[in-house]
């Protein structure tokens, strides 16, 4: 009677635990309990929470993912033009530079650009745009803000923005652009792109070193900017405020798009500096304000982030113009229309791939990425080569993106190697040898699943500067057969090799074998594969190669002091202009010596020499022509083994619209729509709970029970 | 016994300052102040002069030990090592590389690792005291080998196999739980069943087999000779005498755990998604956050002995002959 009593009590309990979660208005594994399932809101994830938030400091991709929706620089790219094009933001018109001499004497647009002493940029932003709501600008009858005079005790009872009662917005002014590029300059922000604006604008680097004394003079005291003058940024009028750029510096305007150059009201940081704030992270790197399409509205970077429409956002307008692929995607469906179309975004915090990818396929996230692991699930090759998704994909109603990032991975040479360094001929075969060797197209076949392209130089697609098709090719390593690139044969990089002093891998005059060294951060068994895969490559030239595994600090400073033989590296575009790739090839850059980005320390005197006029022109066929001049020589020197230009693939849902890469775009989340009822029919669909694995659990249990239950009283009697 | 927690606690102090130090050398043999600067400042435009004055901004700008230059005391106080450590003794950890606050941080993510903790702690006892007792009570019999088997089964499975498995298994497949996440409240119960019970399941095997050899000792102990001859089922036999008898060496596995719950799990906080302590770990060992390590590794070093401590007051709970002196 007692064992029937249990019995019928374990199954009530089990009874009322399905109840309870059949009681659950949503879907038992659905992870927003409690959102409204029709809520027109986008759900993506973060992998790793960001550091920065503050403008002033954020650079990484998954900050500005963030800061790109919050804050609004004067300039942005258009979202759907190609190439990438740049069009006002907050500003009322793209800046032109004008030009002056040293005497401060106006020069013509064409000056050569020794003669230009400053580019002048005035940029003036459109009236009537009003910041987030935000305690900082809350006041009181008296027009005295209510939280710029808060006691300990006040912010102790203040764990979050949201705590603050009182919230107000003002109208945004020149003068907060100019304090956010002072704000560059502060020492104890540590802006990543100090040391590099400094170099351009007139007057910063004298800012950062009165701002440094000023904080070491006065430690724990807020430094007030206004009281520390820049002559290369100044408030023209309440509209329009005035940039002094050294020299000649065109790619300054792709600056202007990103958040650095965003504007910041002093009222944020008055708020923020009060004493105790800091103590409950409550720091405008932590709690952004700004005047874009969305605001943080909750901010746990263990949990998740929710962006929320911005009631006071001063209303874009979805572009109107793009290519005919755009209408055909029907990414012009939404032309005109007010921005943005959605009310919340809400990212939360997804470590690892596998949870990512499965509530991926479940309908909670609206997008993704595709891993390694989940790559041939998700998508196969047609006969052509192009990926195409799987009937599964396809079935859920799937849509693939892919897209060429404007990246480039590449193996550097040490140009200063007493052994594959120096720019003599038989260097140069040398190192043209081991780019036939390296057979990049197989790498990408085999570890990329095809997500990359192999590469031609040093200048991505999508830039201008790369030639498409067999123009563009590397002769020194493809050649054109029945209309295709192809790899050169290995017979070539052997007579290349012999040439340079090497036949069948062995000195000419010694006999010693050719041993290389690889320095790599590549760890673990994918990373084994891999390097397997080049020592093969060598393998076929008689080459030995011996990889020197290494951490991420000790690689850094090897490559810093120019200890490494072969490396492998890479680079991610920071505007889409030529210049910034080509200067990680320029000799004053060197890493040895100058401390630059030139990881190879190439220094030919004639690239550097085009470099430096190139780098000053528009483009146009001029400019072209030099590109095509330094594209040869660097061929030719094969400082780096250009290896390969990534793909990226994405995935979304077909309630999501609006989608389409913009590599150099940070601030895409305005142009998204999404179809939520759409959306919650799918998830319910595709998440009915399957009971019949707890039945038989319970089924499994009682059998496994039983029999020891009946030995149990048999042991029992038998004691007794 | 007031004496002897306060001498222990004393001891503790020295014990700090060299798990400290230990932890100091370690992070600076691998990292230098340059490096934790470079990778704040990100890969791109990092000139000389910025790492110099974010080494300053953040205090790395002295000497690690031993400050030549400096006079008298300053010669250690003025040190690195000195100011990043000092004041944890009374438990002001300061601010983690990216400025935010650690002990605000501790505080709040404390409560999602106790949430997972606590209930894979306690239930995960339950389960594996019983189990175990069970096959002490069938043992030599058919039950107690295939137990056996199961348990030698279940601790030869990778911990990460157990995640992945229940994830698909009842997460993606059945649809029955949401595969990772965390709230609080209510809402919460939802998101810690899944790494409970995938935690739970993942410990019996070397939990069981461990307990199961404690009681396989204490059974052929006299006492238990005479508590049957005294006619007493082997229920109470099992439950009343060789479990309370079985309590110190299950104590001392036990309640040293008991404050490090505190410190969350490392995996699975990362696989489920749960924002604890152990993940803000991990995550400042890939960062290289060396004010957030050496907090944790102080707190973890700290919670220890605390419950070696408290391992050794219950000793004299459960024992009377045991006597804290």
């Amino acid at each position: 009677m007692a064992r029937m009593r249990s019995i019928l009590s374990g199954s009530l309990l089990l009874g009322m635990g399905l109840a309870f979660l059949a009681g659950c208005s949503d879907s038992w594994n659905n992870p927003y309990p409690g959102s409204d399932p029709e809520a027109n809101a986008l759900y993506s994830a973060f992998s790793a929470r960001p550091k920065h938030l503050d403008p002033a400091r954020s650079y990484s991709s998954n900050e500005v993912e963030f800061t790109g929706q919050i804050y609004e620089p004067p300039l942005q790219y258009h979202f759907l033009k190609r190439p990438y094009t740049l069009i006002p933001l907050t500003a009322e018109r793209v800046p032109k530079p004008r030009y002056v001499d040293a005497a401060g004497h106006a020069l013509p647009d064409a000056a050569p650009a020794a003669q230009i002493a400053e580019s002048v940029y005035e940029v003036r932003i459109r009236p009537g745009i009003r910041y987030q709501p935000h305690p900082a600008f809350a006041q009181d009858e008296a027009g005295r803000y209510r939280y710029h005079a808060l006691t300990a005790a006040d912010i102790a009872r203040q764990t979050r923005i949201g705590d603050f009662g009182h919230t107000g917005t003002r109208e945004l002014v020149a003068a907060d652009y100019v304090y956010q590029i002072k704000r560059l300059a502060n020492p104890r922000l540590s802006s990543p792109i100090f040391g590099l604006m400094s170099e351009h604008i007139v007057g910063l680097k004298e800012l950062g070193a009165a701002l440094e004394q000023a904080a070491k003079d006065t430690p724990g005291v807020v430094l007030n900017l206004d009281d520390y003058p820049l002559a290369g940024a100044e408030v023209v009028d309440r509209y329009s405020y005035r940039l002094r750029i050294k020299g000649k510096y065109p790619q300054f305007i792709y600056w202007l798009a990103m958040p650095f150059f965003a504007p910041v009201p002093w009222e944020a940081e008055a708020f923020y500096a009060q004493p105790g704030m800091a103590d409950r992270n409550l720091t405008l790197d932590w709690q952004p304000v700004g005047t874009g399409p969305f605001y943080l509205a909750e901010n746990d970077p263990n949990r998740r982030m929710v962006l929320k429409k911005n009631p006071h956002f001063h209303g874009e307008l979805y572009p109107t113009e793009g290519s005919d692929e755009d209408r055909r995607s029907g990414l012009l469906v939404d032309a005109d229309k007010l921005l943005p179309f959605i009310d919340q975004a809400v990212f939360s915090l997804e470590k690892e791939t596998i949870p990512y990818w499965s509530k991926f396929l479940q309908g909670y996230y609206d997008s993704s990425g595709i891993s390694s692991d989940s790559f041939d699930q998700a998508v196969q090759f047609s006969a052509g080569g192009d990926p195409q998704l799987t009937d599964s994909m396809r079935n859920q109603d799937i849509h693939l993106i892919t897209a060429v990032e404007a990246s480039l991975w590449y193996v550097g040479f040490n140009m200063l190697d007493p052994v594959v360094g120096g720019l003599s001929g038989d260097r140069q075969k040398l190192r043209q040898a081991l780019s036939i060797a390296f057979d990049y197209d197989e790498f990408i076949s085999i570890f990329l699943n095809g997500r990359g392209i192999p590469a031609q130089g040093p200048i991505p697609p999508g830039l201008f500067g790369y030639v498409e098709g067999l123009v563009g090719l590397n002769p020194y390593v493809y050649e054109a057969h029945a209309g295709q690139i192809v790899r050169r044969p290995i017979d070539a990089a052997k007579k290349l090799l012999a040439e340079a002093g090497y036949p069948n891998g062995r000195h000419v005059k010694t006999g010693e074998p050719l041993v290389l060294y690889f320095d790599t951060m590549a760890s673990g068994p994918d990373a084994k594969s891999r390097l397997d895969w080049m020592k093969k490559q060598l393998d076929k030239l008689n080459v030995q190669l011996v990889v020197r595994g290494t951490d991420y600090n000790r690689f850094q400073d090897k490559i810093r002091k120019g200890n490494a033989q072969l490396f492998e590296w890479g680079w991610n575009a920071d505007y889409p202009d030529p210049e910034n790739f080509l200067f990680l090839l320029y000799g004053p850059n060197k890493k040895v010596g100058a401390g630059g980005e030139n990881a190879a320390n190439y220094d030919n005197p004639e690239f550097n020499r085009l470099f430096e006029r190139m780098k000053d022109m528009d483009n146009g066929p001029a400019r072209q022509a030099i590109i095509d001049q330094m594209l040869e020589i660097v061929r030719r020197d094969a400082p780096w083994i250009f290896a390969y230009y990534p793909k990226s693939f994405g995935l979304r849902h077909g309630w999501v619209q609006n989608v389409k890469p913009n590599l150099m775009a940070n601030n895409t989340l305005k142009y998204r729509r999404i179809d939520p009822r759409l959306r919650e029919a799918r998830r319910e669909e595709w998440n009915r709970p399957v009971l019949w694995p707890i039945i038989l659990l319970v089924a499994a249990l009682a059998a496994v029970i039983a029999p020891a239950a009946i030995a149990w009283r048999r042991h029992e009697r038998k004691t007794a | 016994m007031g004496a002897y927690v306060l001498r222990r606690l004393l001891y503790a102090i020295p014990i700090l300052i060299g798990v400290n130090l230990l932890t100091f050398a370690l992070f600076f043999v691998v990292n230098t102040p340059d490096d934790m600067a470079r990778l704040q400042l990100g890969a791109k435009h990092v000139t000389p002069e910025a790492i110099e004055r974010w080494k300053v901004e953040h205090g790395y700008d002295k000497p690690l030990l031993l400050n030549v230059e400096a006079k008298g005391s300053a010669q250690f106080t003025d040190t690195i090592f000195f100011r990043h450590s000092a004041a944890m003794f009374v438990f002001e950890f300061g601010k983690g590389d990216d400025g935010r606050d650690i002990g605000n941080e501790i505080k709040t993510r404390m409560g999602p690792s106790l949430a997972i903790a606590l209930p894979v702690f306690v239930i995960g006892l339950l389960v594996n005291i019983t189990f175990a007792l069970l096959m002490v009570f069938f043992r030599s019999s058919y039950l107690d080998l295939w137990g056996v088997v199961l348990c030698v089964v279940l601790m030869s499975i990778s911990g990460l196999f157990y995640i992945i498995a229940g994830q698909y298994f009842i997460a993606k497949l059945w649809n029955l739980l949401p595969i990772s996440g965390f709230a609080g409240g209510i809402d919460g119960l939802r998101f810690i069943l899944l790494p409970v019970l995938v935690s739970v399941v993942a410990g019996i095997g070397s939990g069981s087999r461990w307990y199961r050899t404690i009681f396989l000792e204490e059974i052929g102990k006299d006492y238990v000779r005479t508590a049957r001859a005294k006619g007493l089922s082997e229920v109470r036999v099992l439950f009343r005498h060789v479990l309370k008898n079985g309590m110190i060496p299950i104590l001392t596995g036990v309640v040293v755990v008991l404050p490090l719950l505190f410190m969350g799990s490392l995996i699975t906080e990362s696989f489920f998604g749960i924002p604890g302590l152990g993940s803000y770990t991990i995550d400042a060992i890939q960062a290289q956050d060396f004010a957030v390590v050496r907090a944790m590794v102080f707190l973890g070093s700290f919670l220890y002995i605390i419950g070696l401590i408290l391992t050794d007051i219950s000793y004299s709970w459960v024992d009377p002959r045991v006597r804290l002196q």
